[in-house]
């Protein structure tokens, strides 16, 4: 059974693009959240959000000129993130006359893959009898897809490229494929992660579901609030992050740089029973999703000695806590580390595993842990924890890192990340 | 609008569809995916610009008459009527 590892990290978060800014950002704790006027001007209850600051010149130095007319915003942010991470791995530059690259697969999931497309393109000319007008790039954008066809074809890979979707779990869940494509040979490297559009038509229907913030409208920096007793919703959010998963052997033979080791994960439902539902997780789903991770892992809990829990700024934060301590074994008091990006980021959605997951090896490789914002009004039900959260970036060698993600359809991914030993 | 005009602004418009690295070797004759090096699935893209560009319809048997480009000059001069 091969060992995994991340040889390349690439990112595209609403705090900063590229993973050295992202560093920076996550260390300074940095907030990637702001107004945006277009949300109050059609109506929503939320007027704020995370959303990468990509300019012309930074896409230009990415794409073809006919490659950026046919992309959409996730499509955009994967190749980014992707053509990043393949850079940071140190692999040969790839170009259209390049080979097939055979041994290298991509898992790179989205929860609403092209909907900006179809909002903005798809459906106004298609009511419009205009069908015939939408032209070659509208399949290509619109479909699910999308992200991980354009990264497949741009670096010509030759393994299984594929999208999955699985709500806001998405981003763990591409790693943990990723890890078993890996661990069972069947690919040497796997491009995973995914990626998010920043799109309204995502946003409304979060809006109507009262699942985003509404009370800090003015005040952007302070509305994403994980752990906060005045948390009221989450704020929405865009990105990309994308991990080259590679086999131990085929990093040492080419004498790649190690981020880290990807021990392992697991993914499962909580079959929407037992105080789950479409939008709240069982809390046994959670708990045996964390023990399961833990068992093919071989770690024991007392390892663990840090947590990037989901953790999104809802209600749903108190919940997540009792059934992290629950599946630990531990006390609020004894739990390992714990913050929440999502409290810099914002909630990308079918992004947010992705983006997260690059943060936790970016602390582990640099031996500190990021702020968690906004929580100075702890939340009451969970207090004992507060000491376990950092306010301010601090400095933790991270052995063990467990990484949680929770999405809608009661469907739960972790992961657990080990800082690289020879 | 005279034909050199159209032939202009034709080649102007498939310009960017264009993936060969000397663009010189454009001439009438050239074809536009065996030649010139077009991806076939923006084909169509080139039709509805030059409906666009040209303020006329093609039609899906009309497409074939875009494979040559100077097929394609000809045939939106003799939807716009102008003399070849």
């Amino acid at each position: 059974m091969n060992r995994v590892v991340v040889t390349g990290m690439g990112i595209v978060a609403p705090n900063a693009v590229g993973v050295e800014a992202y560093r920076r950002a996550l260390c300074e704790g940095k907030s990637g959240i702001s107004y945006t006027s277009q949300m109050k001007e059609l109506g929503f209850g939320c007027h704020v959000a995370g959303v990468p600051d990509i300019s012309k010149q930074t896409a230009n130095g990415y794409f073809s000129p006919e490659l950026l007319k046919n992309s959409n915003a996730s499509m955009k942010y994967a190749v980014i993130a992707s053509v990043d991470c393949w850079k940071d791995s140190g692999l040969p530059s790839r170009h259209p006359d390049s080979g097939v690259d055979w041994r290298t697969a991509a898992i790179i999931g989205t929860s609403l893959g092209g909907i900006d497309t179809i909002g903005e393109s798809v459906v106004p000319e298609t009511n419009a009898g205009r069908a015939r007008r939408l032209g070659s790039s509208a399949a290509e954008k619109a479909m699910s897809s999308c992200a991980s066809a354009c990264v497949g074809g741009l670096l010509g890979l030759g393994g299984q490229v594929t999208t999955n979707s699985s709500a806001c779990s998405t981003g763990t869940e591409a790693i943990v494929g990723g890890f078993w494509m890996i661990r069972e040979g069947r690919s040497d490297r796997v491009l995973a992660g995914s990626a998010e559009a920043p799109s309204v038509y995502t946003w409304a229907f979060l809006d109507s579901l009262r699942v985003m913030t509404r009370s800090s409208n003015e005040q952007p920096q302070a509305a994403s609030r994980p752990l906060s007793a005045s948390a009221g919703g989450f704020v929405p959010a865009g990105g990309a992050g994308i991990l080259m998963l590679e086999s131990l052997t085929s990093a040492k033979e080419r004498g790649a740089k190690i981020y880290g080791e990807v021990l392992g994960g697991h993914s499962n439902c909580g079959g929407q029973r037992n105080g789950g539902s479409i939008t709240a997780s069982n809390p046994e789903g959670i708990q045996r999703c964390v023990q399961e991770t833990l068992e093919v892992t071989k770690t024991k809990p007392s390892e663990i000695d840090y947590v990037n829990g989901h953790l999104t700024g809802t209600g749903g934060d108190a919940k997540e806590i009792r059934c992290l301590t629950a599946a630990l074994g531990r006390r609020l008091s004894d739990m390992p580390w714990v913050n929440a990006t999502k409290s810099l980021i914002g909630h990308g959605l079918g992004a947010s595993g992705s983006m997260e997951s690059v943060a936790v090896l970016l602390q582990m490789a640099h031996g500190f842990l990021h702020p968690s914002l906004n929580c100075e009004d702890f939340h009451p039900e969970i207090e004992e924890l507060r000491p376990r959260v950092p306010e301010k970036s601090i400095p933790w060698n991270s052995r063990f890192a467990l990484k949680t993600s929770f999405g809608f359809g009661d469907v739960n991914s972790c992961v657990i990340f080990k800082r690289w030993e020879e | 609008m005279s034909r050199d005009e159209v032939r202009k602004a034709y080649l102007e418009l498939i310009r960017s569809y264009i993936r060969v690295e000397d663009p010189s070797i454009i001439n009438e004759s050239s074809l536009l995916v065996n030649d010139l090096k077009v991806n076939s699935t923006r084909f169509v893209d080139i039709i509805l610009e030059t409906e666009d560009r040209f303020s006329i319809s093609i039609d899906d048997k009309e497409m074939e008459r875009f494979d040559r480009v100077g097929d394609a000059i000809d045939f939106i001069c003799e939807k716009k009527k102008l003399a070849a």
